[in-house]
């Protein structure tokens, strides 16, 4: 009886795991898979029972709606993370020039990390208010502008000031992991540079960048699964609008889940928004994976 | 013409001077070495050359011209790191050429040039790998491959061997060496090693301290050896000092221990004056034992106390009126601790220094 009880015992231990796993994440994906697959709406319970195949995603096809939201969230994925790139690059490559006040300079970098972004969003939507908001006022007390300028009404500006928010939130996870990058760089192959004939620039095209690229890609898979997901600041600075101007691709689907009540029809855009953050990831991770293979120990 | 002039160079970090106003002539295509005792200085030098490090006093000239205010890039010379330094995320092929792709040299001539490097240096089967897919010693010859390629006025070589082990140590010493007849160019290259310092150089600069002792080819400095310092770090196993008494025409080790004066010493020395004196092991030889056996010689009864057998030769740990000296013995035969021998010095090979100045009596 002995050698089958020893049998049960890993299957017993990992029973709490994979009993978890079941019903946090296999349970919810598949049923939401299969909802993607009725045409169920919360408010009759009975569309459940109803197997419509792949129409929702047929539908998705030809819904503008959609896909404009699809084609903006890539662009703000796009201008968001260069941004915060570019941004954290300078950032981390002025920290790790200076000598002293490092640390506290790090840590003052990670407070815009700590903040949720619900709280971030309010904070943005209050500083670009165009009666009340404190951006306005001091543009209009230095005599920069008349008028109120209308931030987050009107359509451009209104995508222009999410993405400030966003980037103000996350650039530091890019300064961050840069700056780790600059740290355990390797002092020789610079001084190398500078006598194989490199000007100070040439040095940091042809040596440094290559070197903290890794962790410029590192920032880019955590920031892209974030991004790609955006609804919290986008819901309260806009709530999507105006006239749906800022609509990305999770707040249509709230809106469509919730508002709207079709659970079927946002969860078929949902699983379609998904393999888009997955090809995002994926295409990063792969570009780090590549960069990585040098780094595999030469100094 | 890659000629380098040092013009009372000093270094200093804030307010610790740790090269103090040195000078050095180094002639086009010569092979320089800098050797000392680490933290004389040696690599400050060679970087002050080099560019990287500000020079805080003093003039650099390279090929005639002042460059202590050109940047690296501007001064046309190629260094060697001591720990390599390639650029890790570059193929070998992409190392090598670096240097030529920023100076915008043209596609065919990059090649060639890169090609003949590899050829020299035995790289040609490595040229796609990365760094971190090398050896030690292959990484070695890629960061010299990338020196040679630019055709530059000077090599700098800093300590460039000391991370390799023993053996490839001594194969890629010789390979420097022959590299040097193939590549004429001027080097400036950096060892704490006496031994590599002995076998590369045409011009060997001892350093201590930030300062430099001496300055002679490698037989000079080995044979007259300036001071006590250079004396002890130039050979191996190191020169025995034995400190001494001049009275009448004699070195007196204690009351009943002397030995004559080398006539090529007795007219730089004077009674009664305090002496160091320098013996090389292989200038201790038990009789019928040595390289010297002919000339000025004097002979001492010693006691040995261990002998170290190395083949060809047999080391001998032996005392001197109570200092331990080692002598030596060649075409040895069994000794046992505690035989008495009867050994030759080899006087007209001897030294000897102010006990004072520490300085060879022959200059001061
Ligand atoms: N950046 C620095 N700041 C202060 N002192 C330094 C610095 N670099 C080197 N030194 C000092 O200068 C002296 C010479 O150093 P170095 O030229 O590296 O010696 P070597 O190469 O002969 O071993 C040493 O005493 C070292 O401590
Ligand atoms: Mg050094």
């Amino acid at each position: 009886m002995r050698w089958r009880a020893e049998k049960h015992t890993p299957y017993l231990l990992l029973s709490p795991a994979i009993l978890t796993i079941l019903f946090v994440v296999a349970v919810p994906l598949v049923f939401s898979l299969y909802t993607s697959l009725t045409p169920y709406r919360l408010t009759k319970p009975d569309s459940i029972n109803q197997f419509i195949g792949l129409r929702n995603y047929e539908r998705l096809l030809d819904d503008t709606k959609f896909w404009w939201a699809f084609g903006r969230t890539i662009l703000f994925l796009t201008i968001a993370l260069n941004l915060e790139f570019l941004l954290g690059l300078g950032i981390a490559l002025l920290i790790n020039r200076i000598t002293w006040g490092q640390r506290t300079l790090r840590t003052i970098m990670m407070f815009p990390m700590m903040f949720s972004p619900i709280l971030v969003g309010f904070q943005f939507k209050f500083i670009f208010n165009d009666n009340i908001g404190i951006l306005n006022n001091a543009l209009q007390s230095l005599g920069l502008t008349d008028g109120a300028i209308p931030w987050l009404v009107e359509r451009d500006l209104a995508m222009f000031s999410i993405i400030f928010a966003e980037v103000w939130m996350s650039t530091s996870v890019f300064a961050i992991l840069l700056l780790a990058g600059l740290f355990a760089m390797p002092k020789d192959p610079l001084e190398a540079a500078k006598v194989d004939g490199c000007t100070p620039w040439q040095v940091f095209r042809h040596i440094t960048l290559p070197f903290i690229m890794p962790f410029a890609y590192i920032a880019m898979t955590i920031r892209s699964l974030d991004v790609a997901r955006a609804y919290d600041i986008v819901d309260v600075m806009t709530g999507g609008g105006p006239a749906g101007r800022t609509e990305l691709l999770w707040t249509l689907i709230a809106r469509v889940g919730y508002d709207n009540a079709k659970m079927g029809q946002a969860n078929a855009m949902a699983y379609v928004s998904t393999i888009l953050s997955i090809l995002f990831t994926w295409y990063f991770f792969t570009k780090l994976v590549a960069a990585r293979r040098y780094m595999g120990g030469a100094a | 013409m890659g000629n380098i002039t040092l013009n009372k160079v000093v270094k200093a970090y804030g307010k610790l001077e740790v090269v103090h106003g040195i000078d050095l002539d180094i002639a086009h295509n010569e092979f320089v070495v800098l050797v000392g005792p680490s933290g004389c200085g040696k690599s400050t030098t060679l970087r002050m050359i080099a560019g990287l490090e500000d020079i805080s006093g003093g003039e650099i000239h390279i090929a005639n011209e002042l460059v202590n205010d050109l940047p690296p890039r501007k001064r046309n010379i190629s260094m060697v790191f001591q720990n390599y330094a390639l650029y890790p995320h570059m193929s070998v092929r992409e190392n090598l050429g670096f240097g030529l792709k920023i100076a915008k040299q043209p596609q065919n001539v990059i090649d060639q040039r890169v090609n003949e490097a590899a050829e020299i240096l035995g790289l040609s089967s490595l040229m796609e790998r990365t760094p971190a897919e090398l050896s030690g010693g292959q990484r070695q010859r890629v960061a010299m491959g990338r020196a040679i390629v630019r055709h530059p006025e000077a090599f700098l070589f800093d300590e460039p061997l000391s991370n390799l082990d023993a053996k490839l140590r001594v194969q890629m010493r010789t390979e420097i060496k022959k590299l040097h007849q193939k590549v004429k160019t001027t080097v400036v290259y950096v060892t704490h090693d006496q031994v590599e310092a002995m076998t590369l150089a045409d011009r060997i600069v001892v350093m201590k301290d930030g300062y430099i002792e001496q300055v002679g080819t490698p037989m000079e400095v080995f044979n007259h050896p300036v001071n006590t310092f250079v004396a002890s770090f130039i050979g191996s196993p190191p020169m025995n000092l034995l400190p001494a008494l001049i009275v009448s025409g004699a070195i007196w080790f204690d009351e009943n221990t002397s030995i004559p004066v080398p006539s090529r010493l007795a007219p730089h020395v004077t009674e009664g004056q305090e002496v160091i004196f320098g013996l090389r092991p292989d200038d201790l030889t038990p009789e019928g034992h040595g390289i010297h056996d002919s000339g000025e010689g004097t002979f001492l009864e010693l006691k040995i106390d261990l002998a170290e057998l190395l083949g060809t030769e047999t080391v001998l740990y032996t005392q001197i009126a109570g200092s331990e000296v080692q002598g030596k013995m060649f075409v040895p035969r069994d000794v046992t601790p505690g035989e008495v021998l009867k050994f030759r010095i080899a006087l007209e090979k001897t030294h000897l220094f102010d006990a004072k100045t520490k300085k060879s009596v022959r200059i001061s």
